[in-house]
């Protein structure tokens, strides 16, 4: 199932949020269960599962990690499996020494810095992971599925940093 | 999702937190990462002249099960050669500390741990 045909977007990682928000909101309202309550029940699960796909993919379409990884396998690129460990030891290193910054940081102060600081580390990879996206080539497509698999690592960072301020603004 | 016995007691009482200097010559360092969760595993050995792995540390950040193969793991390394501490399997570490199926990945992390540190000590032996 290509997610990108079914809003009507051309293949590529850098999308138009605001034209995806529209087309979704659209093809919501057009299967929603409440348009078909007088139908068969056949049609009506026609749509419900239409409606539970049309959200899948925004779902997918909206975080740039998953969007990549759509991308990827719509090309035909095949992902290796999410047991593949990282190996990359600078890049671990540097993960290790944020991870340590996060844990000496105990005040909303440091925690923002913090937030801050990897929000512009998750942009420049998001960037980087654009530029390799942007040809449909096997190599770049290879270079592109490993900034996705790194970029997971920031991602899931930033809700750290993100949990351990709730749980101080609590 | 429950843990076993012997996840928690690695994860509330962990082995071997900690790290030597990597640039020590009888240092060997595995850094690996799991993009499924975005943790990361650090597992330093110290190896003798004889090959004999004399201590072991190491520092992860992820979820209890990847805590508790990473502990497990430094106790496992003590007292063996590089070469035995390789045969170390990931489903040993699963067995050991009954990982449920979707944790697997963690004991994964804890064997390519292991294979990285020792790909360290070799190419530090053959400088």
């Amino acid at each position: 199932m290509n997610y990108f045909s079914l809003f009507n977007l051309p293949a590529a990682f850098t999308v138009d949020l605001v034209q995806l928000k529209q087309h979704y909101q659209t093809l919501q309202k057009m299967t929603h269960p409440d348009r078909f309550a007088n139908a068969s029940e056949q049609e009506k699960r026609m749509y419900l599962s239409k409606n539970a796909q049309i959200n899948d993919a925004y779902q997918v379409l909206t975080s740039p990690v998953s969007r990549g990884e759509h991308l990827l396998s719509v090309r035909g690129f095949t992902l290796v499996g999410e047991q593949e460990t990282v190996g990359d030891v600078n890049f671990l290193m540097q993960q290790m020494e944020w991870r340590e910054d996060l844990e000496a940081a105990n005040d909303i102060a440091a925690l923002d810095a913090l937030l801050a600081s990897n929000a512009a580390n998750l942009a420049a990879q998001e960037e980087k992971i654009a530029g390799l996206l942007k040809a449909d080539t096997e190599q770049d497509n290879a270079s592109a599925a490993d900034e996705l698999r790194k970029m997971k690592f920031l991602v899931k960072l930033a809700s750290e940093i993100q949990a351990k301020i709730d749980a101080i603004e609590e | 999702m429950a843990y076993s016995e012997k996840v928690i007691d690695h994860y509330e009482n962990p082995r071997n937190v900690g790290g030597f200097d990597k640039n020590d010559p009888t240092i060997a360092t595995g850094m690996v990462g799991a993009p499924a969760c975005g943790d990361v595993m650090k597992l330093q050995l110290k190896v003798g002249e004889n090959g004999i792995i004399e201590d072991a540390k190491f520092k992860t950040y992820g979820c209890g099960s990847a805590i508790a193969s990473s502990s497990l793991v430094t106790e496992w390394v003590k007292g063996k050669s590089i070469d035995e501490a390789t045969s170390i399997k990931n489903t040993d570490i699963a067995e050991e500390l009954a990982l449920p199926p979707v944790k697997i990945h963690c004991s994964i992390l804890a064997e390519d741990a292991i294979k990285a540190a020792v790909e360290d000590y070799k190419s530090k032996r053959a400088k």
